[in-house]
């Protein structure tokens, strides 16, 4: 045990800031991965990625079979959509989602189970990839592959490096960093071997010779498995890593990997590394391996008071409701239904019409009486916020700043760089709600710059 | 439909709080509070009774029937601590009523004059120190001595060290100095508090665990206690290598004389820290440190008292919003 400690001291991590949140892993740990049965109505949104809707390329009455294209990606940062399911287009037309986001979907009613033939349903390993980069990409593009680490940016966009930068090294990420959340410790633990083949198709679309797995140390029977898979293969190597919280956003993984710090407003690329999660370096093996577009995804349903916790593989498009029944339902105390994480994740109003789909990485049940953020009192100036900022900001002063509506100073305090994390909430003793004041600054901030940026491009011209 | 709760992320908590921070520095007084007991017997005791009691009923009316807030504050325990440290400043022997006249300016006007805990640009136990050391000069500095010392007896052993062995060196002979400083604390006795004082400073030994544990459980972190007594440390070596040591002393005493007795530890680890008081990044505080240090050196060396540490975190405590203006290290800005 104090060993563990020892240990666990000396492996790397990020250097600024960081929390350590419970990581409550516990309930739906070493669940084997369960399949989610076919809903019989399913409701695709247009929007499952970051970046423009994709455009639905089918219409009503339309029949269409597991894995054809629903909609193409609809810019170039965007993401096709194919069909998770068997059936007919009964409407394209408007839909909100569980957070009151207006936007479009797709509803299929679900008939069979029917498969476009080129899709290899096999559990068989395929090993050799002898594709070239640009055909690798394609179909990576063409499979509907973003980030499943919770940011759902569209994959094949990731790996064109812009003109004069070059990657060096690819890292995976199985940090799975958010508590509660084991559905990357689960697919590591049942599918290493794909995800080893993925990474060495990664590695050969952005042709680096170096990749590095990096897993935090909550997870030591993963860390032994891919040790043990990646022993014979040149160039990938597997990372323990010390237990911190931001560990997995990409800026911290790269600090933590390989000791470079990506500058503010930049890409990963600048410091040459890529990263990935390894659901989405799964979902690249069977897209590229088995011509299996990302049409599921596997989900944590999670929380104390759950019956049947665990790891659902899912159809997108399926009912979350059918997964929580699946889980045994939403149990009694519930005050909040978070879609993801505790940290990052978005609590629900209600969980109707809400259909599983790329971005949502888990379910999390939360008690009432975790539900309800405690009063707010006098900041006291302990400096806690600033010490657990993972990207050296102030968080006090720039909710401050916020108030009084000074986003040139906001800017100045380097808002932009904010990743969300919540890390100064977490810590706040006086529970002041910082983010609250930081995320609607940046927006602001955000569309001052752009503002700023068009009017610079049109002095220009 | 069931409806949810809805709340901006992050939905988890540290479970941290005002008041655990509060009750945390409190506890890591209590060693040093035990020493005193021990040395001071029930003057002690009453002292801090009367001044926890006043501090809190001053917030709590000022609170209720001044400002009328309807929330009161008093259970964050940040009340209670300002008073603890209140008597921790001052003799153990000192009149009920001096003690509740600090309380009141404590309270009162360091800190709910401005709007409370979190508002106040001073340290409110200081301001009520500083304020009784200029309205009572005499009844703040004549300190009981421990009861059990018997080889020395007088003022504190800075006083001692500023006023009387100087003297002796400037009119008297050799043999009297010698016989001065031989009368002096030994460092040991300083370090576990075998000497005159305010309440709660004798004991440096004690500060330091309560200090420790602070930093341990991060109430606190290392930057300001550390830079404060590094300063020091090397402000009282300087002094012994420009040959400004009182007569008959050499270096390692008298740095361990500056560092052991007065209000250092007690000052570098539990009255500098005070969070609404000081500065919110590592630079700043470490800069915060260096200020209090030297500031406090130069008070002892040239100024008009013997001790000066709670003047020099009064006019550090000042400083502290330009001190702000050191930002932390962004991510991206530390090299390779």
């Amino acid at each position: 045990m104090v060993n563990d400690q020892i240990v666990n001291e000396i492996m790397r991590t990020f250097k600024i800031g960081g929390v350590h949140p419970q990581d409550n892993k516990q309930f739906s740990a070493h669940r084997p991965i369960t399949e989610c049965p076919l809903p019989k109505q399913a409701i695709i949104p247009l929007v499952q990625h970051i970046g423009a809707p994709a455009q639905a390329v089918v219409k009503e009455g339309d029949k269409v079979k597991v894995g054809e294209l629903l909609a193409k990606a609809g810019g170039f940062v965007s993401a096709n959509i194919c069909s998770p399911i068997s059936g007919t287009v009964t409407k394209i037309g408007d839909w909100t989602d569980a957070w009151g986001a207006p936007g479009q979907a797709i509803f299929i009613d679900v008939q069979g189970d029917e498969w476009l033939p080129e899709i290899d349903r096999t559990p068989d390993l395929i090993r050799s990839c002898t594709l070239d980069p640009k055909a690798i990409i394609d179909k990576i593009a063409a499979a509907g592959i973003v980030g499943l680490g919770g940011a759902c940016f569209p994959t094949h966009v990731k790996l064109l490096s812009p003109p004069g930068k070059k990657a060096e090294v690819l890292i995976v990420n199985g940090v799975e960093c958010e508590p509660y959340l084991t559905c990357d410790h689960q697919l590591m633990l049942e599918h290493g071997d794909e995800i080893v083949i993925g990474i060495e198709i990664l590695k050969r679309a952005l042709g680096v010779d170096r990749a590095i797995i990096g897993i935090e140390n909550n997870k030591k029977d993963a860390i032994e498995h891919m040790t043990k898979l990646v022993q014979t293969k040149l160039g990938i190597e597997v990372l323990p890593l010390k237990l911190k919280y931001p560990q997995g956003g990409e800026k911290q993984l790269i600090d933590a990997c390989i000791g470079r710090q990506v500058p503010s407003g930049a890409l990963p690329i600048e410091v040459g590394a890529v990263v990935d999660n390894v659901a989405t370096i799964y979902a690249v093996y069977e897209a590229v391996q088995k011509n299996k577009p990302l049409i599921s995804r596997v989900m944590t349903v999670t929380g104390k008071k759950v019956t049947k916790p665990g790891n659902y593989s899912v159809r997108f498009g399926t009912p979350i409701d059918e997964v929580i029944a699946l889980a045994g339902g939403v149990p009694v105390d519930t005050g909040k239904i978070i879609g993801g994480g505790p940290m990052m994740g978005r609590a629900m109003d209600h969980t109707e019409g809400m259909p599983a789909n790329k971005r949502l990485s888990g379910l999390l049940f939360l008690p009432e009486a975790e539900s309800i953020r405690p009063e707010e009192e006098n900041c006291i100036r302990c400096s806690k916020c600033v010490q657990a900022c993972p990207m050296g900001l102030e968080p006090y002063l720039l909710q401050r700043l916020n108030e009084l509506e000074m986003y040139d100073e906001m800017e100045k305090h380097a808002v932009m760089d904010c990743i969300d994390c919540g890390c100064c909430v977490f810590a706040c003793p006086a529970h002041r709600r910082l983010l609250d004041g930081i995320r609607p600054g940046k927006a602001k901030v955000g569309a001052i710059l752009r503002e700023r940026a068009a009017a610079k491009a049109a002095e220009k011209k | 439909m069931k409806n949810f709760i809805v709340a901006p992320a992050p939905h988890a908590h540290s479970g941290d709080s005002v008041r655990r921070n509060m009750l945390l520095v409190i506890l890591a007084l209590l060693p040093a509070y035990v020493v005193s007991v021990l040395e001071f017997g029930y003057g002690a005791l009453i002292t801090a009774a009367i001044s926890v009691c006043a501090c809190v009923c001053t917030e709590w009316l000022i609170s209720r029937f001044l400002l009328k807030e309807h929330k009161q504050t008093i259970g964050d325990l940040s009340a209670v601590l300002t008073g603890l440290l209140l008597a921790f400043n001052l003799p153990s022997n000192i009149d009920w009523w001096i003690i509740l006249i600090g309380a009141v300016v404590a309270i009162g006007i360091g800190k709910m004059s401005f709007g409370g805990l979190g508002q106040n640009p001073f340290n409110p136990a200081l301001v009520g120190r500083v304020f009784l050391l200029i309205s009572f000069p005499a009844q703040m500095t004549t300190w009981p001595q421990p009861a059990h010392v018997d080889a020395w007896t007088g003022a504190t052993p800075l006083y001692y060290l500023k006023y009387i062995v100087k003297e002796h060196a400037n009119t008297t002979a050799a043999n009297d100095v010698a016989q001065s400083i031989d009368s002096l604390p030994d460092l040991m006795q300083s370090l576990l508090g075998a000497m005159g004082g305010s309440l709660g400073e004798v004991c440096a030994l004690a500060l330091i665990i309560g200090g420790i544990f602070l930093i341990c459980t991060r109430v606190i972190t290392w930057h300001i206690p550390v830079s404060i007594i590094a300063t020091v440390a090397l402000f009282a070596a300087c002094t012994g290598w420009f040959g400004g040591l009182p007569e008959g002393m050499d270096t390692c005493h008298y740095v361990g004389y500056e560092l052991l007795t007065g209000g250092l530890m007690l000052g570098a680890f539990f009255m500098a820290t005070d969070y609404v008081t000081s500065p919110m990044t590592a630079k700043g505080k470490i800069l915060f440190g260096i200020g209090i240090g030297f500031i406090m050196m130069v008070i002892r060396t040239w100024g008009n008292y013997p001790e000066g540490m709670s003047f020099a975190i009064l006019i550090m405590n000042a400083v502290v919003p330009l001190l702000n203006k050191f930002r932390p290290t962004r991510f991206g800005e530390i090299k390779k």
